[in-house]
């Protein structure tokens, strides 16, 4: 842990509650996935756990967050219901959007997700506009929106940060360099060396940081998001992680080096967190354990609130698509 | 209406023009993104926002990069949270550049979040062939937009209607694409009446017959009125009727009349292969067959780009002797 100041402990405890949760509802989820019970295509976050962590402690309920298809370590740590989430990954009437986005598509506003979107780089467009609303109604609302490496290479996260600059509009740029765009590696895909060099272009501060320290993860969001809520505009931050389990789960790893995710999944940053906080006495075994267990009970209620749900009504076809319901 | 109004006219650009104006008085959620729009950038490349942003400040009034990803984008995220963007892409075809924005995320958002999040957005986009502008800047992609779910498509063909359209498309709840005709921009018609809205998914019947029913919309209506007229004078009672919004479309108003007349011709710019009117014949075949007196007859742009050579801009265009000869042979009479 390298960062100059440390958060308060309440701060550290909660970023640890939000990361747990993040990797014991990755561990359940594959198992459920394993079992059956549940059909999915799932993109895991898991080794990504503490960057949405430490950056959901600096927001605010009425801020705003756009992420993309491998995000739901952002929708648990900004603290979406499990059990709305489960049951909306299960495709189940009771889930977030009744079972009509789907793991790839969550929303829910109460808690500030606004937008999860399906294609690569087309979070940034839409958190301006959110970050737009806000400047003009001097609102004091600051948006999130995360990404990957691989949208640093698409047209919209060019145009995004332009806009953004050029308006000083209050929004974070949060890139989880996880080093992999789907199956290909970084430097194979990617001129920069590193994605906040790309900040330079747009003049705008960019930063990379350890997304797996979450100290340092947590002071860079902070600086950000403080000043994307002063007024001063949008920062680009490169969050560098690794992904656990490959673009989709279940896929065989080929394209990564060898022993590269095993010295990846070595170093789990949950893990080492969780042994920080008790080597500098900011919890016990004892206090993570009670927390952690109270998570997996919660997880527990969400699965089986999902699995006993009942399934959309057809009619939903109708509905939704536009604000009066279709005829035909 | 006053005696002054009815006789006052105007065309298309002073209609938009005052329609943003109005929505943007009477209500301060009503900003405008684009390329050009605000004053200091003479108020858009053809002026049609001039004026606005002196009015009601550059904050509302915001002339944007030339990033059509980004202009939807910012539109959509301001929407999402109450705002009433009306974005102006402005060509028809730059809307290519921002497909992802208005196919993947404006029309998709309120179904895929469940009702939880919609996107009341106006797309403002101005196109059609007749100016020498060639196979980039002169299309009509109107089908595009009609095949995605979530989306309207309102395409006006006069200013009294491009004002009225405006303001419902700006109030509705959902995005809309709104398309004008920039070669009859500056083409004059009767002034509407200040407020009036015209509203969406309504058809309106421009001229009553009894023969045959000649649907269109946008700039192609003027080219079907003109081809009713002739035909009167031959005997031929057509019945017109402007779509107004082409998705969805107003498929009650068009079942009726053909039910009446037993006979149908559709005209539109737009290609005619996998264009709106194939839809429309489609649906008058589902509801009408058997009814029928003749075949439905559609006629749309050959299958080719946009030609610049002006020989060849006209033979790509809707013509009204063609159509006149389209109406006389749904009669049988032959050529």
């Amino acid at each position: 842990m390298t960062a100059a100041q440390t958060p308060d402990r309440s701060v550290l405890l909660d970023i640890y509650r939000r990361a747990t949760a993040v990797k014991q509802n990755d561990e359940r989820f594959r198992a459920v996935i394993k079992s059956g019970r549940v059909t999915a295509t799932y993109y895991s976050p898991r080794g990504q756990d503490l960057i949405p962590s430490a950056v959901s402690v600096c927001l605010t309920d009425r801020d705003y967050i756009c992420t993309i298809y491998r995000g739901i370590h952002d929708m648990i740590a900004r603290g979406v219901p499990l059990k709305l989430l489960w049951a909306e990954i299960a495709g189940k009437a009771t889930g977030t959007c009744k079972g009509k986005g789907g793991a790839m598509h969550i929303t829910h506003p109460p808690s500030g997700i606004m937008v999860t979107t399906g294609v690569v780089g087309s979070s940034m467009p839409i958190a301006n506009g959110l970050a737009l609303a806000s400047q003009i109604r001097n609102e004091k609302r600051v948006t999130v929106a995360y990404f990957g490496d691989g949208a640093s290479n698409i047209g919209a996260f060019h145009e995004a940060l332009n806009m953004a600059a050029i308006w000083k509009l209050p929004v974070v740029f949060v890139c989880q360099n996880n080093q992999y765009g789907e199956h290909t590696k970084y430097e194979i895909a990617t001129s920069a060396k590193r994605i906040s060099d790309r900040a330079f272009g747009y003049q705008i501060p960019g930063v990379t940081v350890d997304g797996n320290d979450a100290l340092a993860m947590h002071a860079a969001a902070k600086t950000a998001i403080d000043r994307a809520r002063g007024g001063d505009g949008p920062t680009l931050i490169e969050a560098m992680t690794f992904r656990f389990y490959g673009h989709v789960y279940g896929d065989a790893d080929k394209y990564m080096e060898k022993g590269e995710k095993e010295a990846a999944m070595a170093r789990d940053p949950v893990v080492r967190f969780r042994n920080w906080l008790i080597q500098e006495g900011h919890a016990t075994d004892e206090d993570l354990k009670r927390m952690e267990s109270a998570i997996e009970k919660e997880i527990d209620a969400a699965v089986e609130f999902a699995i006993s749900s009942p399934e959309p009504d057809i009619g939903e076809l109708r509905r939704d698509v536009f604000a009066t319901e279709q005829l035909s | 209406m006053t005696a002054a109004d009815s006789e006052k006219t105007i065309n298309t650009i002073q209609a938009v023009n005052m329609a943003l104006d109005d929505a943007m008085a009477g209500n301060r959620d009503v900003i405008l993104l684009g390329e050009d729009i605000a004053d200091p950038q003479a108020g858009g490349v053809l002026g049609v926002t001039q004026g606005l942003s002196t009015k009601y400040g550059q904050s509302r009034v915001r002339s944007t990069p030339i990033s059509e990803q980004a202009i939807i984008g910012a539109a959509i995220g301001a929407a999402m949270v109450g705002m009433r963007p009306v974005a102006e892409i402005m060509l028809m075809n730059f809307t290519a550049v921002a497909m992802d924005m208005i196919v993947n995320h404006a029309a998709k958002l309120r179904f895929m979040s469940g009702g939880q999040t919609h996107v009341p957005l106006t797309i403002r986009t101005m196109t059609g062939a007749g100016f020498g502008n060639g196979g980039q800047h002169s299309d009509y992609l109107e089908a595009w937009f009609a095949h995605t779910a979530g989306i309207k498509v309102v395409a006006p063909s006069s200013p009294a209607d491009a004002y009225g359209l405006l303001l419902s498309c700006i109030d509705d709840d959902d995005p809309c694409l709104f398309i004008e005709n920039l070669p009859t921009y500056w083409a004059t018609g009767p002034a509407p009446e200040r407020g009036q809205r015209i509203p969406l998914g309504k058809a309106h019947v421009m001229r009553h017959g009894t023969d045959v029913t000649l649907i269109s919309y946008s700039r192609a209506v003027n080219d079907c009125a003109d081809a009713a007229a002739q035909l009167a004078m031959e005997g031929i009672d057509v019945e017109l009727i402007d779509l107004r919004t082409v998705a969805p479309f107003d498929q009650s108003t068009i079942i009726e009349s053909v039910a009446k007349t037993g006979r149908a011709v559709i005209v539109h710019e737009a290609l005619r292969n996998f264009g709106v009117g194939a839809e429309i014949a489609a649906c008058i075949s589902e509801h009408l067959h058997g009814q029928l007196k003749h075949r439905v007859l559609r006629m749309g742009a050959p299958q080719c780009p946009v030609p610049f050579s002006k020989v060849l801009e006209n033979a790509f265009l809707p013509d009204k002797n063609a159509i006149a000869q389209t109406v006389r042979s749904s009669m049988g009479i032959a050529t």
